[in-house]
């Protein structure tokens, strides 16, 4: 859904001052360098641009931060995908010869994408989206994000607002980066529970014992059950939902309340559990609550190394919004509908200096260059990127403390040899 | 060599002992000096074992009982180890458990050599060699279970009482198979759970921080990740050894072949020549031909050219299918002076290697049809090229445009893509003949397009004379006797006295 007061024909012309004055290159390059601690890291990393009449560039690389920021600056991309860390320089990808050229290494990634649920959301159907069904998302986010950090034990997980319609998550820790194709689909199945497409009625299916897993996403799904599900999607009241359900479960004999009728599937669900110890299908009411929240993931796009995937802080070409973190921290209150878009974060721009803006400008002007990154620094900072901005600096702090440990981890066990 | 005077000190004691076992780890080479045909033999006996692996993982759930019951019949045809209990019963015909242990042991660091030299030989025997331990791993009892980790110095951490008693509820609901007084009888191993990734992406094990917490009885797994990656290592250790291997020169021709080989016969012998007619090649290319050979029968017709990989993978096919080198002097030169070559420029640039092909110049050296394996793993193609398998070579999103082209239903589209994905591109051409052909079971391995030529003239009921004339050796094939090719096969009677002198082992030195 466009916003007001974006629109897709003006994009050619806001792409130039974002990337010139707003996007965030030092954080950006600061991330994919991952404190330079391995060699070549940045150089080898696909970067792909898609331009105007969508024309796609793959195999995009670059040495430095600069020569970067001045080519994006040049080409001024649409969109931004970011891919693996190749065994050489992606741009020299045809020189090299054929079968040494490899993807090395990549984040573990996530794509959640709300198309994937339209069997089981009424509100809105493909790329549309509402604050109703975004607690799919948020609950996608609060599942994964902890089975990420509690079973994986993995730590430096960036969420990213897709733009539109969706959710990435980008893990960064140094082992996730490292896991082979095949460790990357088995988290990823790990992680599936809802299977098969438009022929299959019955997606979840559970079997004794559930696993501790199942447990702790059932305890977030039950959270917000009553609410998303039973009143926001009112999945018990309206006739063809009801009769989705019923699909999946039996009569709720003469109930009419949405709240009872739940309550008899619980019911129903309870006296089956006593009945039948060991038998499947004694778990329906988890099985439907699973079926309607539960995360949905693109599995193919965990799997590849080499998969491509929108960059944080592109613009998304069709809403104009910016690709950007989210603070687990406010989750709840997170909003797709204020992410600022290019227009908007431009036009913030444009509006006159406060007094005290102005005149810190005044000294920075001994040294020209220097004097440009803090003016951009500062641009930024007037929109309202810059609370993204700011949680994304503290992102990459926290990475950065982990590498100094490591390093110190290291330096000591030097020293006791 | 000073690394083959330490390991001669162990004697022929130890040796024996190495066969302690049922199950091998393969931790030591061989160090016995094997004649060239049993050098042969071996290798044979166990890439059938493993093609025989490939297949049944495709075609029954792995550990099902019919998986294990013809593992188990081919593994005692073969006369490799095959049924753990069979330990201390003496077998009353056939070679020991000795021999076959043995057997065991040197076939598979014959095929070690073999099969190091590229990653995709690398791979695809790393998973037959997997599969064939799970299932011996599985047959054992319990107690040879232990003995067999203690034999290999196999210990992995385990989990205190408190952590248990701390755990107890999430493993009970991890695993199918713990209950809460399991738990306490049994240990748990504490690995990272990169090393258990089929639990993991099962959920069948308790996960927290990165580890795994598996019950002793699925131990398999972690020694299973174990054999996978020392294998990987060792393999990668024995590519690098190689140069002195091919400086063999009885070696090197020998492991080529079996890198390339198909356990079946190898089409070279023509006893069906001048029994079609160049008119037919275009209707048989639609009906019989594998799909490799219709695209490169395609790409000669739109282009009146091939170079020089499809030359040879099309003209030798050809040649297996029965044509004479004057018709194939003939179809050549037809299809190529209708494009840039002239007359004369073929007979001058092209004949020669034609007639090459069919022994009459240079070496005289008879060429063989190349097999899938060889068509698969070695010489891929590149830009302007249409040689190579299409299962293989083929990005999935155009064989997938291919495969709706010649009307495949989008069932079997999808099934040929998974086998595809799965790396099992003869399967999956094997699949596209039972598909094109309408048999629910194409009743034959396929390693061979010149088979899948047979096989489909078979079900067609076309070319009966190709039929008779080729039913002979067919049979042979099916003969558990008759192993090898028969160029292989000879090669290696004729060497038969020759001894080989250098120990095996020489060429698996610890880096
Ligand atoms: S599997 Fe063999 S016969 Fe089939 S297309 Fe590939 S090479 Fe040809
Ligand atoms: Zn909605």
């Amino acid at each position: 859904m466009p916003s007001a007061d974006y629109d897709p024909c003006c994009l050619p012309d806001l792409l130039p001052l974002y990337y010139r004055r707003l996007f965030p290159f030092s954080q950006y390059y600061r991330w994919l360098n991952y404190g330079g601690l391995q060699k070549n890291y940045f150089q080898n990393r696909e970067f792909s641009f898609t331009l105007k009449d969508d024309i796609y560039v793959r195999y995009q690389s670059f040495c430095t931060q600069n020569e970067l920021e001045k080519e994006m600056q040049k080409m001024n991309p649409y969109k931004i995908d970011i891919g693996a860390v190749y065994s050489h320089r992606p741009n020299q990808h045809n020189t090299v010869k054929s079968g040494t050229f490899q993807a090395l290494e990549k984040e573990l990634v996530f794509d959640i994408d709300m198309t994937d649920y339209d069997d089981v959301r009424s509100c809105c159907s493909a790329a549309d989206i509402c604050s109703k069904c975004w607690t799919l998302m948020t609950i996608a986010i609060r599942i994964l994000n902890r089975a990420l950090r509690d079973d994986f034990g993995f730590q430096h997980l960036l969420w990213v607002y897709s733009g539109r319609r969706g959710v990435h998550c980008w893990v960064c820790d140094e082992a996730a980066r490292k896991l082979s194709v095949a460790a990357r689909s088995a988290v990823a199945e790990y992680l599936s529970l809802v299977k098969g497409g438009d022929e299959t009625v019955k997606k979840v299916v559970l079997t004794d014992p559930i696993h501790p897993f199942i447990r702790e996403s059932l305890t977030v799904v039950e959270h917000y059950f009553p609410q998303y599900a039973l009143q926001d999607q009112d999945i018990l009241g309206r006739k063809e939902s009801v009769d989705k359900v019923k699909t999946l479960q039996q009569d709720f004999q003469n109930e009419k309340k949405p709240e009872t009728r739940w309550k008899l599937i619980k019911d129903q669900a309870l006296r089956k559990q006593k009945k039948d110890k060991n038998k499947c299908g004694q778990y329906f009411e988890k099985e439907i609550m699973l079926q309607y929240c539960y995360p949905r993931l693109d599995v193919n796009v965990s799997k590849g190394v080499n998969h491509l995937l929108k960059s944080p802080f592109s613009v998304h070409p069709k809403t104009g919004r910016i690709s950007v973190p989210i603070n687990l921290k406010e989750l709840d209150k997170f909003d797709p509908f204020s992410v600022p878009t290019i227009s908007q974060i431009c036009e913030e721009l444009d509006r006159p200096r406060t007094g005290e803006e102005e005149e810190k400008s005044e000294d920075v002007k001994e040294n020209d260059t220097d004097a440009a990154e803090k003016r951009k620094i500062r641009d930024y900072k007037r929109t309202s990127l810059a609370k993204y901005v700011r949680y994304f600096d503290q992102f990459l702090d926290e990475m950065a403390r982990s590498w100094k440990g490591e390093l110190l981890r290291k330096s000591d066990l030097q020293k006791e040899f | 060599m000073e690394f083959l005077s330490r390991r001669r000190k162990l004697n022929t004691n130890s040796q024996t002992e190495a066969y302690g076992h049922a199950l091998q780890f393969y931790g030591q080479p061989p160090l016995e000096n094997i004649s060239l045909s049993e050098f042969e033999t071996f290798a044979v006996d166990r890439l059938k074992l493993l093609k025989t692996i490939e297949n049944l993982g495709v075609s029954y759930v792995k550990q099902s009982d019919q998986y294990i019951k013809k593992l188990e019949s081919e593994s005692k045809m073969l006369n490799f180890p095959y049924r753990s209990d069979m330990d201390d019963r003496k077998s009353q015909s056939g070679p020991s458990e000795y021999e076959k242990r043995r057997k065991d042991h040197i076939s598979h660091f014959i095929l070690r050599l073999a099969y190091c030299q590229t990653e995709d030989l690398r791979r695809w025997f790393i998973q037959q060699e997997v599969d064939l331990f799970r299932y011996r791993f599985n047959d054992l009892q319990p107690k040879q279970k232990l003995e067999f980790l203690h034999r290999n110095n196999l210990q992995y951490d385990t989990i205190g009482v408190e952590e248990k008693k701390t755990l107890l509820d999430k493993l009970v609901n991890s695993s199918y198979a713990v209950s809460g007084i399991t738990v306490e009888d049994q240990d748990f191993y504490k690995v990272p759970f990169q090393d258990a990734l089929d639990l993991v992406r099962m959920r069948k094990v308790y996960l927290k921080a990165g580890y795994v917490y598996i019950p002793h009885q699925d131990i398999v797994t972690i020694v299973l990740n174990d054999f996978r990656t020392r294998l990987s290592k060792a393999l990668a250790l024995t590519a690098r050894s190689l140069p002195a291997v091919h400086s063999d020169e009885r070696l090197q021709p020998l492991l080529n072949h079996l890198s390339h080989a198909y356990v079946g016969q190898d089409y070279s012998i023509q006893k069906n020549v001048g029994k079609i007619s160049l008119e037919q090649i275009d209707s048989l290319s639609g009906k019989s031909f594998p799909l490799c050979m219709r695209q490169l029968h395609q790409a000669l017709r739109d282009n009146h050219h091939l170079r020089h990989g499809g030359r040879m993978q099309y003209g030798l096919f050809l040649k297996g299918i029965g044509l004479s080198l004057e018709q194939a002097l003939q179809f050549w030169r037809s299809e190529f002076i209708r494009g840039k070559v002239d007359a004369d420029k073929f007979d001058k640039a092209y004949a020669y290697s034609i007639r090459h092909m069919f022994g009459k110049e240079g070496k005289r050296t008879d060429y063989t049809p190349y097999s899938c394996m060889k068509v698969i793993l070695s010489n891929p193609p590149s830009q302007g090229d249409h040689h190579g398998c299409p299962f293989r070579h083929s990005d999935p999103e155009l064989l997938k445009q291919k495969l709706q082209f010649y009307k495949v239903s989008p069932s079997g589209i999808s099934q040929i893509l998974e086998l595809v994905k799965g790396m099992h591109y003869q399967l999956a051409c094997q699949k596209y003949f039972e598909l094109t052909h309408n048999v629910e079971d194409a009743n034959f391995s396929l390693n061979h397009p010149n088979q899948y030529f047979i096989e489909s003239q078979k079900l067609l009921g076309g070319g009966k004379d190709i039929k008779r004339e080729i039913d002979t050796p067919q049979r042979s094939q099916e003969n558990s006797a008759a192993r090898g090719s028969t160029a292989a096969r000879e090669a290696a009677a004729s060497q038969n006295l020759v001894e080989m002198t250098e120990e095996l082992d020489s060429f698996f030195q610890d880096a």
